[in-house]
């Protein structure tokens, strides 16, 4: 700058528009310093043409010495050396010198002017007082002087003549008249502006408008325009000057573009000249004038005019403080300079434009750091990133160009090429010859050596990096990094490539983006290779082999390099584990049979299905799934337990999680919820103490997802520590071919021990590798359990009746016994139920699917105390299933001894009859006691059969003569044939027992009774009692008679002897024939004894008399139910019978018919009376106790079958019961009624006739 | 016309990627893939200053030597990408943005399409069809 200032003409900032001054020279100097200063002091407002938005402007000035060169020429249409304003500068006050010198001094000037059109100029007149006073006398007034030039000069611009007074005092009248100058001043130099920049502009467009005429020179009119440009930055007007050059770009980027669409200008040509330099940007100066001269003479190539404005824009945009503006415009004339040289096919050298963009790109950020601070260059990142990017970029492939990235180090063609790019550098400019950093410098250093040219790139990209990942441009970042070690790949440096593929690998795989996970993967396979690292290595090609996205070559190759390896004999102990999911997808589970739960022992087989995702069939040595396994201690219960967890099922689906292929699943929804219903079951009694749903995978929901990497994605960064865990249980296949696609594996499972298995991992071994699947998800389970043998018998047909040979079944489930030939079932023989010894009796055994295996004839053999039933062999979880013929005898009485009842506890097997609440059958219980083979326990087993009969017995008597009446009735369903019925009494042989029955025969029907009678007949004396057995042949109806089964029925009879006979009469009134209604009557009743006293009766019933005789005492009683008598006085009363035979007693009693008619005879009922025994210690009174012993009796007077609830509520301690005798110690008196047959009544059912009364007036009519 | 018309789900995993010619199929991948960190930048910026009344187009998100990338964000935050090649000067903003907006429609149906779900990659043949017809048609 400072060596241009000299020059009068000057392309600087300094710039100001040009004034001339002519006239007293010596006078402007005096006054040019306050000139100078106060013209900017005030701004002036420009008003412009074409609607443009008026301005305000500080107008400065450039006063140079008038000379006729400065006016420009004809057709010089510079307008930086034009001369806005001419000033005439005098300070005359005497008109004779005015005449003589001045006049003609002022012609001469505006003659020029006028010859140069120029018509911007101006006359001061300064005068001073001083001069005034001097020439007081002679001289005119000073008014005459400028109204003789205003006259001369201004014809009619009177303006055109300013008078500055006393310019060098300080008084106001000389301010005011400075202050009229500047205005003037200014004034007119805008007006000069206005007109003369109208007048330039209006050329310039009319040159702009002769752009499609031939000859029309693009770098002519650009000079031009920049004329314009300068005009006014020089009046500080950037924005408008930027509007210029921005115009100037505009216009040549179009005809660029025309050019591309055939519209071609001769201008253009030079612009296609080949690129011989590419030395960048050069933005240090204000205006390049070697470019702009290159320009002027029209031998700019392309790169040199866009420089050339570009630099332009960015002082005029550094001027206007936006400098981010500079960055982004530089980024875009980049890109775009490379493009319109393609575009017009120029010639370059290559690498020469990577040369020139680095260059440009170092540059624009060397001037940005130039005017600003380091915070706002921080601040601002993400506006100088792109330059340092691009930078790299470029230094790199010039790397790559030169040579100086490969190992080995630039080849001798590599040099020439180096050199010639450097020759296009050309020497450096001298303005950066001094900094140690310019670009210049860094790109020939950096292009010297392999070394420079690392420190310099890895410079550059960490640079870039940094400032990416500092605004938060992490994939940008990435990209970078990525590059950078493609770099280092090529500088045979894999490890710390590898970090950086990583870092990028982990961001594409979380965010799912297939063709640069597979590319980034690609090239990690190839670090690791090259470190060695073969588990990484082989994890990696298998993913690679898999991978979709790659050429079935290219995956064919990976699948090999893992196959190679495995191939390779190695240290057995040392595998190479590699995730499964890289190799083979677990697709399906299933398991056969689908309950996924079997018996111990049994054959569970699971059937893989694996998808395999390797380009080629695999030959895998052994597939293995190791399992874990619980001990189920609730196994041995059988199958209910496993009926209870339904929840196994026997076909698991995998999910598809697809590493290589779709979005992240881990970004979605996760996995899903597994809930299971659970239940807290008491452990006593197993009752429900509470319920409640459980999430089985919470551990995977509620993981937190603040780290990206999903879990499923195998090898994102290294490959996840996948280990085998050994001594499991396993299951295993051998040689298996997987081919591409899906391939079904089938297992055998182990099913020794009863518990839960659980499949935990699975792995597929190839030779030296081992692809393991670490967790089967979600788990898998089957369960295996056992089963005791289960012995159960149960009824062919229901009911089992008893007394008749009847089918059962005998199930044994053998559970996890097998059955050995000759193991033998021992039935402990009972009399109450026989086994009926068969032929031909067969057993069946069928598997667990119910199928029949086997048939075979089944030996029994009977001792005294056992049958033994011989098994045929059969195999574990087996059912055999044999029927067996029983007979249930049935108990011959119901009326057993109290005594066995009471010590019913010793026998055990004794069948214990009970009335069904189902049925009116009776129940008997019977138990078999049946030894097993398995266990030492004897097996219980229990069966109802039921009776089908129900019988009962009846003593009738007639006087002296017995009768025994046995009633059969059929109680079940089925009806029978009854034959040879008998009864015999054991004891007594003498007796006779006549049968009245007539048929041999008898049809005994469904729900029908049979009665039989039997007439007692004794010779001697009739025993009080009788031990009597009814027995009968029975058979179903319509078999045969050889079939008869015995039934008997036991019963004892007691006091059957007929002690008393009672005999009444009912004798009319007296004078009366009959009885008549309403009259007294008398009723006599007789009672005779008609045995001896029998052994029974001693003690208790009978008292010794006084007199020696013994009698007993008895009570009567006469009653009438139906109302037909009423008792007048006694009804009842105590008679002292002598125990004699033919003792007799007369009772008259009066009673009163109550109606006419055949009335019967009223009740009468014979008591013992029991007297109470002294031997009792305690007396109870005995009024109360007569009294409620008159009751009792009363009540059974009336009620003649008292039950004996209705006696309990009374509070007596009466029973009518005969056996029992817990009365004995009560000490009180009583009654007890005689039992059936001691008391024989002749008057029984015994009529009388009574007649109406006589007096007949009143009828009284019964109508019912 | 495009080179590369790319939609890109709020995860930032690609819904679709299409692009000619498909050798630089790579290529257009890491562009798009690099262009999400513009996008994301202009998301946030413009959440900050306007609220409702937003913007879809996001401009030009970056340009490199050879092409321009352009964005678009749904209001789902479903992102559009369109890579049209540097050379082609012919473009204007506007016709870049009824691209967009033909791609938001097209998108808008597939949508719609009950038996698409959302989240998947589009197979549509008819949103097929119509990015085709904004591709650059190449031999």
């Amino acid at each position: 700058m400072e060596s241009q200032e000299e020059k009068p003409i000057i392309y600087t900032m300094e710039n100001k528009p040009i004034v001339t001054c002519a006239g007293d020279q010596g006078l402007f100097t005096s006054l040019y310093t306050s000139l100078a200063q106060q013209l900017p002091r005030e701004p002036m407002e420009w008003r412009r043409t074409y609607g443009r938005a008026p301005k305000m402007i500080h107008l400065e000035a450039n006063f140079v010495q008038f000379k006729e060169e400065l006016l420009p020429k004809d057709g010089n249409k510079a307008l930086l050396t034009f001369p806005f304003l001419h000033i005439y500068w005098t300070d005359c006050c005497d008109t004779e010198v005015y005449k003589g010198t001045i006049k003609e001094d002022m012609l001469r000037w505006q003659n020029s002017l006028r010859t140069h059109a120029s018509a911007d100029w101006v006359i001061i007149v300064v005068e001073s007082n001083d001069t005034k006073k001097k020439n007081k006398t002679n001289i005119l007034p000073r008014s005459s002087i400028v109204d003789k030039i205003r006259s001369d000069f201004c014809n009619k611009q009177n303006d055109r003549c300013v008078v500055l007074s006393d310019p060098l005092k300080d008084s106001s009248r000389s301010q005011e008249s400075w202050n009229s100058l500047l205005l003037k001043l200014r004034t007119l130099l805008l007006m000069s502006f206005t007109k003369n920049l109208g007048r330039f502009e209006d050329d310039m467009r009319t040159l702009r408008e002769k752009r499609t005429q031939p000859g029309w020179s693009f770098c002519e009119y650009f000079m031009v325009q920049e004329e314009l440009a300068f005009v006014f930055e020089m009046l500080q007007q950037f924005e408008d000057a930027l509007v210029q050059y921005d115009e100037l770009d505009a216009l040549f980027t179009q005809y660029v573009l025309n050019f591309g669409a055939g519209d071609t200008a001769n201008w253009l040509g030079s612009f296609c000249a080949p690129v011989r330099s590419w030395s960048g940007l050069l933005l240090r100066r204000p205006i390049d004038m070697e470019k702009r001269d290159g320009i002027q003479r029209g031998e700019a190539s392309l790169l040199d005019l866009r420089s050339y404005l570009f630099s332009r824009q960015c002082t005029l945009l550094i001027f206007l403080q936006r400098p981010w503006e500079v960055t982004q415009r530089a980024l875009e004339l980049l890109h775009n300079c490379v493009q319109e040289l393609r575009l017009l096919e120029v010639s370059v050298l290559e690498g020469a434009l990577d040369c020139w963009v680095f260059l440009s790109c170092l540059e624009v950020l060397h001037r940005i750091e130039g005017c600003c601070d380091q915070a706002q260059l921080a601040a601002n990142c993400s506006h100088t990133v792109g330059l340092w990017a691009y930078a790299t970029d470029k230094l790199k492939s010039l790397g790559e160009l030169c040579g100086l990235v490969s190992e080995k180090g630039p080849m001798s063609e590599d040099l020439n090429r180096t050199v010639d790019l450097l020759a296009g550098l050309g020497d450096e400019r001298p303005e950066t010859a001094s900094s140690l950093q310019s670009p210049y410098k860094k790109l020939k250093e950096a292009l010297s050596s392999v070394e420079a040219f690392e420190r310099h790139y890895l410079e550059l990209s960490h640079a870039a990096m940094e400032m990416y990942r500092a605004i938060g441009r992490l994939r940008s970042a990435r990209l970078v990094g990525k590059s950078l070690a493609e770099f280092y790949m090529r500088k045979g440096d894999p490890e710390r490539a590898e970090t950086f593929l990583q870092e990028a690998l982990k961001s594409y795989v979380s965010e799912g983006w297939n063709l640069p996970v597979t590319h980034t993967r690609k090239q990690i396979a190839e670090c690791q290779k090259l470190l060695g690292r073969t588990e990484d290595y082989l994890q990696t090609s298998a993913l690679l082999a898999g991978d979709v996205n790659l050429t079935t070559e290219e995956r064919k190759h990976f699948c090999q390099e893992i196959l190679t390896f495995a191939a390779k004999s190695g240290d057995q102990a040392h595998k190479v584990t590699l995730s499964m999911g890289v190799f083979a997808q677990l697709t399906r589970l299933q398991f056969h049979p689908a309950t996924a739960s079997v018996h111990s022992g049994a054959v569970l087989q699971v059937e893989l299905t694996l998808r395999c995702l390797m380009p080629v069939s695999v030959h895998i040595q052994q597939v293995a799934a190791s399992i874990h396994f619980d001990v189920d201690h609730g196994g041995t219960r059988g199958r209910s337990k496993a009926a209870q967890r339904q929840t196994i099922p026997g076909t698991v689906e995998f999910n598809q999680v697809n590493s290589s292929a779709g979005p992240p699943s881990s970004s979605g929804a996760g996995p899903p919820l597994e809930l299971d219903e659970i239940h807290d079951r008491s452990p006593t009694d197993n009752s429900l103490s509470s319920t409640g749903v459980v999430c089985k995978n919470i551990h995977l929901l509620m993981r937190r997802h603040d780290n990206k990497s999903p879990p499923d994605t195998p090898n994102c960064v290294s490959p996840p520590a996948v280990a085998m865990k050994e001594g499991a249980q396993m299951l295993k296949v051998q040689e298996v071919t997987l081919e591409p696609g899906n391939n079904s594996i089938m297992f055998t499972a182990p099913s020794g021990q009863p518990g839960t298995y659980t499949l935990r991992q699975l792995c597929a071994t190839v030779g030296q590798v081992q692809f393991v699947l670490p967790h089967i998800y979600p788990s898998v389970q089957y369960e295996v359990y056992s089963q005791e043998p289960q012995l159960t018998v149960e009824p062919r047909s229901e009911p089992l009746l008893a007394g008749l040979p009847q089918m059962v079944k005998f199930t044994l489930l053998t559970g996890h016994y097998a059955v050995k030939k000759g193991d033998a079932l021992q039935l402990s023989n009972t009399d109450t139920m026989p086994i009926l010894p068969s032929t031909g009796c067969s057993a069946r055994i069928t598997n667990p699917a119910a199928e029949l295996v086997g048939e075979s004839v089944l030996s029994i053999q009977s001792s005294e105390k056992v049958t033994s039933i011989s098994l045929p062999a059969t195999p574990p979880y087996h059912t055999l299933e044999f029927h067996l013929e029983v007979l249930c005898i049935i108990p011959s009485g119901n009326d057993r001894p109290p005594n066995e009842r009471l010590t019913n506890g010793e026998v055990r097997h004794r069948p214990r009859s009970y009335s069904h609440p189902d049925t009116p059958m009776t129940a008997i219980d019977q138990r078999m006691s049946i030894d097993c083979p398995w266990s030492i326990y004897s097996t219980l087993l229990a069966l109802t059969f039921y009776i089908p009969f129900k019988t009962k017995h009846s003593l009738l008597s007639a006087g002296n003569r017995k009768y025994i009446q046995v009633c059969v009735q059929n109680v079940s369903d089925v009806n029978f044939t009854l034959a040879e019925v008998k009864l015999t009494e054991k004891q007594h042989a003498a007796l006779e027992l006549q049968s009245l029955n007539a048929k041999e025969q008898q049809l005994l029907c469904s729900k029908h009774s049979v009665f039989c009678l039997w007439e007692v007949r004794w010779k001697e004396d009739l025993p009080s009692c009788l031990q009597c057995v009814f027995s009968a042949n029975f058979s179903l109806l319509n078999q045969d008679v050889s079939s008869c089964k015995p039934f008997h029925y036991q019963f004892q009879l007691e006091r059957v002897t007929t002690l008393y006979s009672v005999r009444a009469d009912i004798l009319p009134p007296a004078g009366e024939q009959h009885c008549r209604s309403g009259l007294l009557c008398g009723l006599e009743v007789c009672i005779t004894r008609l045995t001896e006293p029998a052994e029974g009766e001693t003690a208790e019933e009978s008292k010794t008399d006084t007199d020696g005789l013994k009698t007993t005492k008895l009570m009567y009683e006469v009653a009438d139910s139906s109302s037909n008598w009423a008792v007048c006085g006694k009804s009842s009363g105590m008679v002292s019978m002598p125990v004699t035979p033919d003792a007799t007693h007369k009772v008259q009693i009066e009673v009163m018919p109550l109606f006419a008619g055949h009335l019967p005879f009223p009740k009468i009922k014979v008591l013992k009376y029991l007297p109470h025994t002294a031997a009792v210690a305690i007396q109870p009174d005995p009024d109360s106790c007569v009294e409620n012993d008159s009751l009792s009796l009363l009540d059974k007077a009336l009620d003649d079958q008292a039950d004996t609830a209705s006696i309990r509520s009374r509070g007596s301690v009466h029973s009518v019961g005969s056996g029992d005798q817990q009365q004995k110690g009560v000490a009180m008196p009583r009654l007890e009624p005689f039992s059936l047959g001691q008391v024989f009544n002749h008057s029984h059912a015994r009529q009388v006739l009574v007649l109406p009364s006589t007096d007949d007036h009143i009828m009284e009519v019964n109508a019912t | 016309m495009a080179v590369c018309i790319a939609v890109i789900a709020k995860e930032n995993y690609p819904l679709y990627i299409r692009s000619v010619p498909t050798q630089n199929e790579l290529k257009f991948h890491y562009t798009v893939h690099t262009s999400l960190d513009v996008v994301e930048e202009k998301i946030s910026a413009v959440g900050k200053s306007l609220g409702d009344q937003r913007e879809l187009y996001l401009g030009l998100l970056y340009p490199t030597e050879d092409y321009k990338v352009y964005g678009y964000v749904t209001n789902s935050k479903v992102k559009f990408v369109i890579v049209v090649d540097s050379s082609n000067t012919s473009l204007r903003d506007n016709e870049i943005r009824s691209m967009f907006r033909k791609l938001h429609n097209t998108f808008t149906d597939v949508m719609c399409n009950p038996f698409h779900n959302p989240g998947d990659t589009i197979q549509s043949k008819a949103f097929d069809g119509i990015v085709s017809g904004m591709m650059v048609q190449s031999g």
